[in-house]
């Protein structure tokens, strides 16, 4: 279904990509306003990957996500309240705060989990292909990582391993240039660090730009029709850019001031909003997109606030399919 | 007498009896499917199921591994296998970071029912690399479950238990007891996780062992006999669920306890059955809690020296008759 996204289409897509970036913004605040513990790893820069993906997958599908998942969640379908109540320790939190920002996930929604570990979560994408194909359905599934993901051994073990199974997964690269606070560049042999890869496993690969959504949504859609079709896997660089730092408080100090100013120029909702100015959709109706999706922020932040905190019984629950956590009799 | 079948045979058996029930069971790993596994435990089963549901891999064990969990979280049950225990250390994030921790933090939303079969421990002299117990690795482990037979009927049995639950399971084969022989299990034959097996009962003094050093404390056992002693062998079979109420009720009955481990004696699964024997079981007991255990030292080559490391039936006689005396 390789997706000409139309101009309601696109206009939708704004707005979720909107009420992402709101959503991480709210998360931004209250993490400074101490409401949020441990750390999160914010994705506003890059709603256009997570969106333009979602908008080619089928529901179906299954996507794995790293700790820079919050996007991934609610593009799928997570809702901000209870993506926020997780990251405020609720008991309404998306996984009963037992996982936290680190680990967002809704099964329901085929959106698989948010791992926090570099590329481990490469190889449960090709093992979620894998049982596609078993099962005798033209499921795919997808991987989101970053660029430093490319250089830790299970990246490679999966390319391999799906190539050689023709498995219907994709392996797409959030290239933001940085890993924690160190350029790719500087740590890896190739220029493009996912995309030049792919050509040892004899994988097709494109390099596309991550801050437009239309694009991603194209991309994805011929690698997920390829792979439906046996084709096998695809690797995808989005290149793309973290307005905030990579954590927390993290100033980002180590970006050039120039190269700062010239990603947030293409920022991936500006791209959207000059893209429905082009096919003829009024500003009032952007606007109004915005406006509704501010809406929706305010609420969940309103939501997750009030809810009640984690039930302190969770802790010892679901260990074990029977739901419990008795290890001896 | 009843049909005998090797540890080894009664592997593949158990696999398949499982293979031909659910057609969601599949197997991968290096070498598993034509050549039957570097310990001839797969034999047949790609001749029967086909390469589809019998898969080799590349020499790759966290995709090997990462790939059965996420087969597992979307509908398939993957028996996955890791050639030597010793090389779980090359995809350990897979054991200790992902697979048991998916299901808890994602508040129960998933679950991973997976079996990751894996040739555990000495005694064939393969070096310091291939021929660790690493049992307590697993069980250190919150979320793994774990087992370890130690006989061919129970082989059969715990595999069809491993692949049932819908929880992830560690199951090591003893290199050391693949060529021994037992009865073979009936049809049907299902073995629930955490259940002790009393291989020899005794009134004297309980041995708690699990795989390959059963059959040295039967042996002890046998050994002791001769002056008149009973020793009871509790046969763990699995350290997660570990059945605690077994082990305090033999030492209710024997009140003496020499536990036989082939793990390291540090941090080896011998120090919590003790803990919890001297924690709910102290005024049962009428001599300290005896280990045997590995030295921690790795695994020598020759044999003279591997002697000297793992537990033997003459270490295991020695410790007995010293807490006899005691
Ligand atoms: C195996 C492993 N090593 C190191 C870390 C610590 N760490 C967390 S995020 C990160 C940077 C990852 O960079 P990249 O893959 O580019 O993702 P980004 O954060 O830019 O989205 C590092 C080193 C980790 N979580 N896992
Ligand atoms: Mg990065």
């Amino acid at each position: 279904m390789t997706a000409t996204v139309d101009a309601p289409r696109l206009l939708e897509l704004y707005e979720l990509m909107s009420v992402i970036r709101g959503t991480e913004k709210a998360a931004h605040d209250a993490f400074l306003a101490g409401l949020v513990k441990g750390t999160t790893h914010l994705a506003a820069g890059h709603e256009a990957v997570a969106v333009g993906a979602s908008a080619a997958l089928r529901p179906d599908d299954y996507v794995f996500a790293t700790y820079r998942g919050h996007h991934h969640a609610m593009a799928r379908g997570a809702a901000p309240a209870e993506c926020l109540a997780e990251l405020m320790s609720k008991a309404t939190g998306v996984c009963q705060a037992k996982g936290g920002s680190m680990h967002l996930t809704k099964a329901s929604a085929g959106m698989l989990g948010s791992y926090a570990i570099v590329g481990a979560h490469l190889p449960l994408a090709a093992g979620a292909a894998w049982s596609a194909l078993l099962r005798g359905t033209d499921q795919v599934a997808v991987a989101f990582f970053g660029d430093g993901a490319t250089n830790i051994g299970a990246f490679h073990e999966a390319l391999n391993l799906s190539a050689v199974w023709a498995l219907p997964v994709l392996f797409i690269c959030e290239n933001n240039l940085y890993m924690e606070y160190t350029p790719i560049s500087s740590v890896t042999a190739v220029e493009h660090p996912a995309a030049d890869r792919a050509a040892a496993y004899r994988l097709p690969a494109e390099v596309i730009d991550g801050n437009d959504v239309v694009v991603v949504a194209d991309a994805v859609g011929r690698a997920a029709d390829r792979a439906r079709a046996g084709g096998g896997p695809t690797v995808l660089e989005a290149q793309t850019y973290r307005h905030f730092g990579h954590s927390r408080t993290d100033p980002a100090t180590y970006r050039p001031a120039e190269e700062v100013q010239r990603w947030l120029a293409r920022d991936p909702l500006d791209v959207a909003s000059r893209r429905l100015s082009e096919l003829g959709v009024p500003d009032q109706e952007i606007t109004a997109a915005a406006a509704r999706a501010a809406g929706v922020v305010a609420d969940a932040v309103a939501a997750a606030k009030s809810a009640d905190g984690a039930d302190p019984a969770q802790a010892l629950t679901d260990v074990w399919a029977d739901g419990g956590h008795q290890w001896r009799t | 007498m009843a049909d005998l079948i090797t540890y080894r045979d009664a592997v593949a058996d158990g696999i398949a009896r499982e293979m031909r029930r659910d057609p969601a069971v599949v197997c991968l790993g290096e070498d598993i499917g034509a050549a039957g596994g570097v310990f001839k435990t797969t034999v047949g089963l790609q001749a029967e199921f086909g390469p589809h549901r019998v898969r080799d891999t590349p020499i790759s064990e966290q995709a090997i591994v990462g790939i059965a969990m996420g087969a597992a979280m979307t509908g398939i049950r993957p028996v996955a296998e890791i050639m030597f225990s010793d090389f779980l250390a090359c995809c350990w994030d897979y054991l200790a970071n992902e697979i048991p921790k998916m299901r808890y933090m994602t508040g129960g939303q998933v679950t991973v029912p997976l079996v990751i079969r894996t040739a555990n421990g000495g005694g064939l002299g393969f070096g310091a690399q291939h021929s660790q117990s690493v049992e307590n690795w697993a069980l250190a482990v919150p979320g793994l479950k774990v087992v370890a037979p130690s006989n061919p009927a129970d082989v059969v049995g715990l595999l069809a238990s491993a692949i049932r639950t819908d929880d992830p399971v560690v199951f090591f084969e003893h290199k050391g007891l693949f060529a021994s022989r037992g009865e073979a299990a009936p049809d049907g034959h299902v073995v629930p996780l955490g259940e002790a097996a009393v291989a020899r009962p005794g009134t004297d003094i309980t041995i708690v062992a699990l795989a390959a050093t059963v059959p040295l404390a039967l042996a002890a056992a046998d050994e002791l006999a001769g002056s008149g002693v009973q020793a009871e062998v509790i046969d763990l079979r699995c350290l997660v669920p570990l059945d605690m109420a077994a082990v305090l009720a033999s030492v209710r009955k024997t009140s003496r306890l020499l536990i036989v481990e082939e793990n390291p004696y540090q941090g080896g699964w011998g120090g919590t059955v003790a803990s919890i024997v001297a924690d709910e079981g102290f005024e049962l007991l009428d001599a300290p809690i005896r280990r045997v255990a590995a030295a921690c030292v790795p695994l020598p080559f020759a044999d003279a020296l591997e002697d000297e490391v793992i537990p033997t039936t003459p270490k295991v006689v020695a410790a007995l008759r010293d807490l006899l005396a005691y």
